[in-house]
């Protein structure tokens, strides 16, 4: 199936603004799901409010559009009702670790197989510009116009702790390697958390006189280096990509079948 | 000073006039200017205040109940999607009896998503113990901000100061913004009378059972019903240091009306301009400004539109399965007359819909029409293209 057959046409152009990193997540997760050779038919894409989570909109798979914030529990249920199918929830910041920080970690936890993908960009985009859970100790926002005193969360840290079976990090930069986490995190058989670092110019760019989108990713090319590379040693303060977490846990769907079969002796 | 600014913009200078202490909230679009002002003023010392962004409306409130808690004044701002996740604390709110103030602008509530006007969000939190004030215009905003604060804290009770999603948040207009020692004479310094007090260590919102629960209702239930008392007081010295007055409802040219339009928000100016009109063509019609709502004022109604002929009732909200909701309201608080007005009902305007002059005079012109209302509410200006069940087809 062409990548062009995953997209819904007739929702185009799309809202996002010239340069947002949005849509370069959208080109990599269907280059991926293409990849892997996956139908439309076995996809649901969940999703909540934000810029990022448009994503939905414009991919011709079943789509649930949710609450701010709850695209996860949604999620839950529908993966619970119909485990076969793969789940794939994109999330903004503000949606996956704000307003659903809380569901976040409990379907960490639970280890119920579905892709959650955040997408970093480390403010609202969508309500104007607010400063996020990740925009980070001394960044501006419209609601930080000096500095911000909150710090931010490490995603990665969290969604380990929390009890995912797979985390990753990736950048809008690095596309290609973007699409080849996806694939993992897609097939691997758990909650699969892959952020992705992903530039909001209009908004975070321009608060924090980032440049326009070209010099955000290039910020993202500099600041960022594969999982215990040499210049990490070299240099702590950049940010490591790659694949953290991918180990085999009992999965949430699969131990219910379990408890179901217990309980039925086997009669359902 | 007259200013052009815009309807969020009123609420943010009246907070920063009204000296809040602590403010706390989550930015929902068409709210966001109001919190993004504020957090501005914070910033650049324009308010000697704390702004908390938390990470949802729940916790906003969450906040501003700690706050108020602890005795200072407090404010949040929110809109639909957020007022409903803060259901569950409107309740607390009020129930532990703190002036909180908010601003809630109108808007629709998903799915259909959808950012536009609509009445809905806040009308359904009518059982919360809440007072609500409706607002039509930039200086009413404003001046209904400032006087939210005496009166929830007159009456420890938190009030909703209530505005129309772009029509007014995001519309400007000259408002005379007050200077700050007027304010500070209208409104003077917090006392609270629910207050933390590590001195004299009491707990509070502590449990309460069935033989305390029914009174402690009862309680707030009586301060509601001072409301208008305190309403008036606060008004009249609001009025005496700025000159400005809204009255609980406000009725407009109905004396002699025999069709009173009733609704609230900025479709009130619209309404103005037809009854004008309608006036010049000898149509003998007013318009009833709903601008209090819970305490709802009854007997205030029933003497401003109580001798109408027909009342008809414009509701950009609903309540599936009855009907429109100031609609149902205006028919209850006439019930107790001895003889009384129909009530006509109609909804117009849902998610962001414009209420043209057009749409008024087509409510005018079926209440005249009609020999008496129709069962259910009707609705005003349905695309039969775009909705299936009145589609004929
Ligand atoms: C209950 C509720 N509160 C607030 C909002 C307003 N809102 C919509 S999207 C959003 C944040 C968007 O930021 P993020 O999730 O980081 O996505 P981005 O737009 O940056 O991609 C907010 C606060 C809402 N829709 N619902
Ligand atoms: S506001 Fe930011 S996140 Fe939203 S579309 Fe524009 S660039 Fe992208
Ligand atoms: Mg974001």
């Amino acid at each position: 199936m062409a990548v062009k057959d995953y997209i819904r046409e007739r929702f185009f152009p799309h809202m996002w603004c010239p340069g947002c990193g949005h849509g370069i997540v959208l080109n990599s997760l269907l280059r991926g799901v293409e990849q892997l050779g996956m139908s439309k038919n076995e996809i649901v894409m969940v999703s909540g409010i934000g810029c990022s989570s448009r994503i939905s909109g414009y991919v011709d798979f079943h789509s649930l559009h949710t609450l701010h914030g709850r695209a996860l529990a949604f999620a839950t249920g529908v993966k619970m009702s119909k485990p076969e199918l793969n789940v794939i929830v994109p999330m903004g910041d503000g949606d996956a670790l704000a307003i659903g920080g809380n569901h976040f970690i409990h379907a960490a936890r639970r280890n119920i197989a579905m892709t959650a993908i955040v997408m970093n960009n480390r403010i609202y985009g969508m309500t104007g510009g607010q400063y996020s859970p990740l925009s980070g100790y001394g960044t501006a926002a419209t609601t930080a116009p000096y500095a911000n005193i909150d710090h931010d969360f490490d995603v990665v840290q969290l969604a380990k702790a929390a009890g995912a079976s797979f985390v990753a990090r990736t950048t809008t930069f690095h596309a290609r390697q973007m699409t080849d986490i996806l694939k993992s995190a897609i097939v691997h058989d758990g909650f699969s958390v892959v952020e992705i670092l992903t530039q909001c110019p209009t908004y975070f760019g321009r608060k924090n006189k980032m440049g326009g989108a070209a010099e955000m990713m290039e910020w993202f090319r500099d600041n960022t280096t594969p999982i215990g590379s040499k210049a990490k040693q070299e240099n702590p303060d950049l940010i490591e990509r790659g694949i953290f977490v991918q180990e085999e846990k009992q999965e949430y769907c699969a131990e219910y079948e379990n408890v179901i079969k217990r309980a039925t002796g086997g009669r359902s | 000073m007259k200013e052009v600014v815009e309807g969020s913009h009123a609420v943010s200078e009246a907070v920063r006039l009204a000296r809040v202490q602590v403010m706390s909230a989550y930015p929902i679009t068409p709210q966001t200017h109001i919190v993004e002002a504020l957090s501005e003023y914070c910033a650049d010392g324009r308010m000697a205040a704390r702004f908390i962004c938390v990470e949802s409306e729940h916790s906003a409130m969450a906040a501003v109940i700690g706050a108020a808690s602890g005795g200072v004044r407090t404010f949040t701002a929110t809109s639909s999607h957020g007022l409903a996740l803060m259901h569950e604390l409107l309740h607390w709110a009020s129930a532990a009896r703190l002036p909180i103030v908010m601003a809630e602008v109108n808007r629709a509530l998903g799915p259909g998503w959808n950012i536009w006007m609509d009445q809905t969000d806040s009308l359904a939190q009518r059982d919360t113990g809440w007072i609500q004030l409706y607002c039509e215009d930039g200086q009413e905003v404003l001046d209904t901000t400032l006087l939210a604060f005496r009166l929830a804290e007159s009456a420890s009770l938190p009030v909703m100061v209530v505005l129309d999603a772009f029509f007014l948040s995001h519309t400007y207009e000259p408002v005379d913004i007050p200077d700050q020692a007027s304010v500070d004479r209208f409104l003077p310094a917090f006392q609270p009378r629910i207050q933390l007090d590590t001195q004299d260590p009491f707990a509070l919102s502590q449990m309460a059972p069935p033989g305390c629960y029914m009174e402690m209702r009862h309680d707030i239930e009586a301060g509601m019903r001072r409301i208008p008392e305190h309403y008036t007081a606060a008004e009249e010295a609001f009025a005496s240091v700025f000159g400005r007055r809204y009255g609980m409802l406000e009725a407009y040219r109905c004396e002699d009306a025999d069709i009173i339009l009733a609704m609230a928000g900025t479709a009130v100016s619209t309404s103005r301009q037809v009854v004008d009109d309608l006036r010049e063509r000898g149509e003998k019609v007013g318009v009833l400004k709903l601008r209090m709502f819970r305490p709802f004022p009854a007997a205030l109604l029933a003497s401003l539109a109580g001798d109408a002929r027909k009342i008809a009732v414009l509701d950009r909200n609903f309540c599936f399965g009855v009907g429109g909701i100031f609609a149902q309201e205006i028919r209850a608080a006439l019930y107790l007359m001895d003889s009384r007005p129909p009530v006509y009902s109609y909804i117009a305007g849902l998610g962001g819909r414009d209420v043209t002059p057009e749409t008024i005079e087509e409510i005018y012109v079926r209440t005249k029409q009609s020999e008496r209302p129709a069962p259910e509410s009707v609705w005003i200006g349905l695309d039969p293209a775009a909705c299936p069940v009145c589609r004929t087809d």
